[in-house]
């Protein structure tokens, strides 16, 4: 498989047609797993690495539910290649960044991907367009078992399964939506939504996870506690409880900003499109913010011109790696700006 | 109030006490609480327990230092590394480094220290009957320091009770 086989195209998971898409853009659940009898990757020399991704690698390409997958052999990869999957959500920072024998196994529709040698040897994890864990967890569950009968993993009856850091041990899961909340940051709400979200131990991290601050008002909701709570019921909770009170309070505060503020939120939408429709120069930053002001607009019927699935594509397209893997060469910033600018005014106008 | 034994004094210790899930109060004055032994006896036992948990703590201070530079003989890793980058060295660690990690554990877990949920197919056969015994002990009594913590004596009691049928 080539990476240009995906980049000039949009994430299935970023799908438009699935119910609750205009707020729920997808769902995911991971899985950490360790090999029974090795140190965990971080006390691993490349030897050791090297034999548990030998030890996982086929098991993981020989299971037939998976479809048509391959493998991507990360350590020999370049850095751009690399930014490129994270771009996609296949990776991870952790196994970017990581040393000596790595990889992922990855299905050609994106929706699953199983890193080795991550923080743990092993990390599996289901994307689905919308809001739909429970098929993810179905999938997850069947391949988890499937690899568990080839493998055995470290495991213990008290503390479930064994991971590097306690904050995945037990169950291993983590589940995770990522929600588009343009109109609660534009009324001011989402300081309410993420103390709630601590109170009931859920995290809130911005589009791309772990340390990196929302951008274009993407959230990622995730569960922290791992131990002593089953997998069903995690999954049960957000998939009927959390994440619909979330999608409502964001209704909320579009029909209030519909009734209270439409002048604004018109202009808000209009100059959005005026900026992304004429610049030369845009950082990623900037257009991830008007696209996102944009995607609001569309959503909440004020902007009938463009349609979803072209802001949709545009998110993906305009980030870094996807405009250099696309152009088929590396690009410093100012030539990724203007590069960027050009696909968006293109598709634009 | 009056003492229930005397009947002329002014009951001054009120008892509570609860053996096997039966709850009996008894309101006594100074001298006829001593001359039947029973506040003595029955505090003691909170006291004892107070006491040995006190004990338990000091004594983790005093050998915090040389216990944290302790390394796991199969990764080589210590307790002080492991605070450093949250990162443990191998399975065996949450075995190695048993309480102090434990407390870790149930500090980023929302106070869980027992695993609910999936079993891997290549150990579901052998463990689950085996370790679930001394997992319900340890249970307890961790919830029976959190209830002396939070002074609920009547709580702690009935664990206590739980505790002595397991042993």
């Amino acid at each position: 498989m080539r990476l240009t086989d995906l980049s000039t195209k949009t994430s299935r998971w970023f799908d438009p047609a699935v119910p609750l898409s205009d707020i729920v853009i997808s769902s995911r659940i991971r899985l950490a797993r360790n090999l029974a009898g090795h140190r965990f990757t971080c006390r691993c020399d490349e030897e050791e690495k090297q034999k548990i991704l030998d030890l996982l690698r086929q098991p993981i390409l020989s299971l037939s539910e998976l479809g048509d997958i391959a493998f991507i052999d990360i350590a020999q990869g370049s850095s751009l290649e690399r930014d490129f999957l994270i771009e996609r959500q296949l990776i991870s920072r952790h196994l970017a960044a990581g040393r000596g024998p790595r990889g992922v196994v990855i299905a050609k529709n994106e929706l699953f991907a199983a890193q080795i040698n991550e923080e743990d040897h092993l990390r599996l994890q289901v994307l689905a367009a919308g809001l739909d864990l429970e098929k993810c967890w179905q999938k997850i569950n069947s391949i988890d078992n499937a690899i568990g009968e080839k493998i055995q993993y470290a495991f213990s009856p008290r503390y479930g399964f064994l991971t590097a850091c306690p904050t995945n041990l037990g169950t291993g899961i983590r589940v995770s939506v990522m929600m588009h909340l343009p109109a609660l940051k534009m009324t001011e709400q989402l300081k309410k939504l993420f103390e709630s979200a601590k109170d009931m131990n859920l995290a809130v991290r911005g589009l791309f996870g772990e340390g990196t601050e929302a951008v274009g008002d993407f959230f990622q909701i995730s569960n922290q506690v791992t131990l002593g709570v089953r997998e069903e019921k995690i999954v049960e909770d957000f998939q009927t409880l959390i994440i619909p009170k979330i999608v409502e309070y964001e209704r909320l505060a579009r029909d209030k900003l519909l009734v209270k503020d439409v002048n604004i939120l018109d202009d808000k939408i209009s100059r959005a499109l005026a900026v992304l429709k004429n610049a030369r120069l845009i950082s990623s930053h900037e257009a991830m913010f008007l696209l996102s002001n944009l995607r609001m607009g569309i959503n909440m019927g004020r902007l009938k011109e463009i349609p979803i699935e072209t802001i949709n594509e545009l998110f993906m397209l305009t980030q870094p790696a996807h405009l250099q893997i696309n152009k088929g060469q590396s690009l410093n910033a100012e030539q990724r700006d203007i590069l960027r600018a050009e696909t968006l005014r293109t598709k634009l106008n | 109030m009056q003492c229930q034994i005397c009947k002329t004094k002014t009951a001054t210790v009120h008892l509570t006490e609860i053996v096997d899930g039966q709850r009996t109060e008894s309101h006594l004055c100074q001298n006829c609480a001593q001359k039947e032994g029973v506040t003595i006896k029955s505090q003691l036992s909170l006291n004892e327990l107070l006491g040995s948990l006190i004990a338990a703590h000091q004594q983790d201070e005093n050998i915090d230092s040389e216990k944290s530079r302790r390394a796991c003989p199969n990764c080589g890793i210590t307790m002080e590394q492991f605070r450093k980058q949250a990162l443990l060295g191998c399975p065996n660690d949450y075995e190695f480094f048993g309480d102090d990690l434990r407390q870790i554990i149930e500090k980023t877990q929302d106070n869980n220290l027992t695993h609910k949920g999936k079993v891997p197919a290549q150990t579901q056969t052998s463990s689950n009957a085996r370790l679930e015994e001394p997992n319900k002990a340890e249970e307890l009594k961790r919830q029976l320091s959190l209830a002396v913590e939070k002074e609920d004596y009547e709580l702690a009691a009935k664990i206590r009770d739980q505790l002595k049928t397991l042993q």
